[in-house]
């Protein structure tokens, strides 16, 4: 089983703008992805690319997990885009557009000869793919199957609903079918979902509506495209203080029974058994990720 | 390196640098920066080092400075430098 890492936000700057670089870390997103694909207009590919490379080098990022999206690997940009942020630093990237296997092998093998060309540990560098399409969201269990690389799958609405033919509404329903199987591949596959942008940052409330049924659904977290909505998001995908003190109380029990690896116990008159057992630890997990334990 | 064609790179955006390159004899570098006094030197040195290290040895460069660390000035350079000695059409 794959490591989760905490992803409740990934918070998308645009890779042209230095001023971004300073400011994002400072509203504490869980990570930064910046955007060297659809933000960057076609003539600014190259200075966008080098400014990420520069910023990888000179800049630390503390806690926060540093993404590209990087440019697909059938458009001219792609492979330069790994073939020179990878030696500058970057080890996480979003491959947009995803719609099947080979594409991740395609990128897996790039990888694995551009860390081999410049000494880096092969496998060191980790793949989010972003479903974006209806083949894409199809094709959800293979692509994620696909390479040990693959550490989350991302969902983008906005193309999935433009190639359905239908309008993204606010309640979200034209989405369901998409969410609920990319959670449930992300499940099998042991890996993070992570839930497409609301575009109207404005609406506050319709945001936080679709977050929460995000998490419902089983996403790890959400893409954010403006810094308001970090702290909305964290407080959905962050264990309540009650949650914490429910399950350490589970677990202090569970270890003194000595059923971690199973049998049944009864806690504050309510069974407890491996399946609640897990779910207090990834509670317990998260609340540490957060900083809350 | 030798400098084909005149490009440019940046902004005038808060922490950006804007940065012009042409053809030159030797290195000539033409400043604009409201922190020019404290930090002139240093920027200009960042400039110089990166052409260095692109063995670039005729250039006329002209940068309007915004506040831009380091990062972005080398970055801005190395930007304007390869498109300035892209070798066939250049779009």
């Amino acid at each position: 089983m794959k490591e989760k890492e905490l992803c409740r936000t990934m918070l998308f700057c645009p890779a042209t703008n230095p001023k971004l670089y300073l400011d994002a870390p400072t509203f504490e997103p869980d990570s930064i992805i910046f955007d060297l694909e659809d933000a960057v207009k076609y003539d600014e590919k190259d200075s966008a690319r080098e400014l990420l490379a520069e910023a990888l080098k000179f800049l630390e990022f503390g806690k926060v997990e540093i993404y590209a999206r990087i440019n697909p690997l059938y458009t001219e940009f792609g492979e330069i885009d790994v073939r020179r942020l990878v030696p500058a630093g970057l080890r996480k990237m979003r491959l947009p557009m995803c719609e099947s296997k080979e594409q991740v092998i395609e990128l897996s093998k790039l990888l694995e000869e551009v860390e081999k060309e410049n000494g880096i540990e092969v496998g060191s560098c980790k793949i989010q793919a972003s479903l974006e399409t209806p083949l894409g969201v199809k094709n959800a269990y293979e692509i994620a199957k696909a390479s040990e690389r693959i550490i989350s799958i991302s969902f983008g609405a906005e193309d999935y609903t433009r190639l359905l033919g239908v309008d993204r509404t606010k309640d979200g329903s034209e989405l369901f079918f998409a969410r609920t199987q990319i959670a449930n591949v992300a499940s099998i596959a042991g890996i993070n979902a992570i839930d497409t942008v609301w575009a109207d940052f404005n609406d506050v409330e319709g945001f936080k509506k679709e977050a929460k049924f995000g998490k419902q659904l089983g996403f790890a977290g959400k893409s954010c495209i403006h810094p308001s909505q970090i702290e909305v998001v964290h407080k959905v995908f962050t264990p309540t203080d009650e949650e914490i003190e429910k399950s350490i109380i589970i677990l202090d029990a569970v270890k003194k029974a000595g059923i971690e690896k199973g049998g049944v116990i009864k806690v504050n008159g309510k069974m407890v058994d491996i399946p609640v057992i897990e779910k207090a630890r990834r509670i317990v997990t998260l609340a540490k990720g957060a900083g809350k334990i | 390196m030798e400098i084909l064609r005149p490009s440019i790179v940046g902004s005038v955006e808060s922490n950006d640098i804007l940065i012009q390159i042409e053809k030159g004899n030797g290195i000539k570098i033409n400043l604009e920066s409201s922190v020019k006094k404290q930090y002139g030197e240093d920027i200009e040195k960042v400039i110089i080092d990166t052409l260095k290290e692109l063995n670039v040895k005729n250039a006329q460069i002209t940068a309007t400075d915004k506040g831009a660390l380091d990062f972005t000035i080398v970055a801005r350079m190395k930007t304007v430098i390869k498109r300035a000695t892209k070798k066939g059409d250049v779009a």
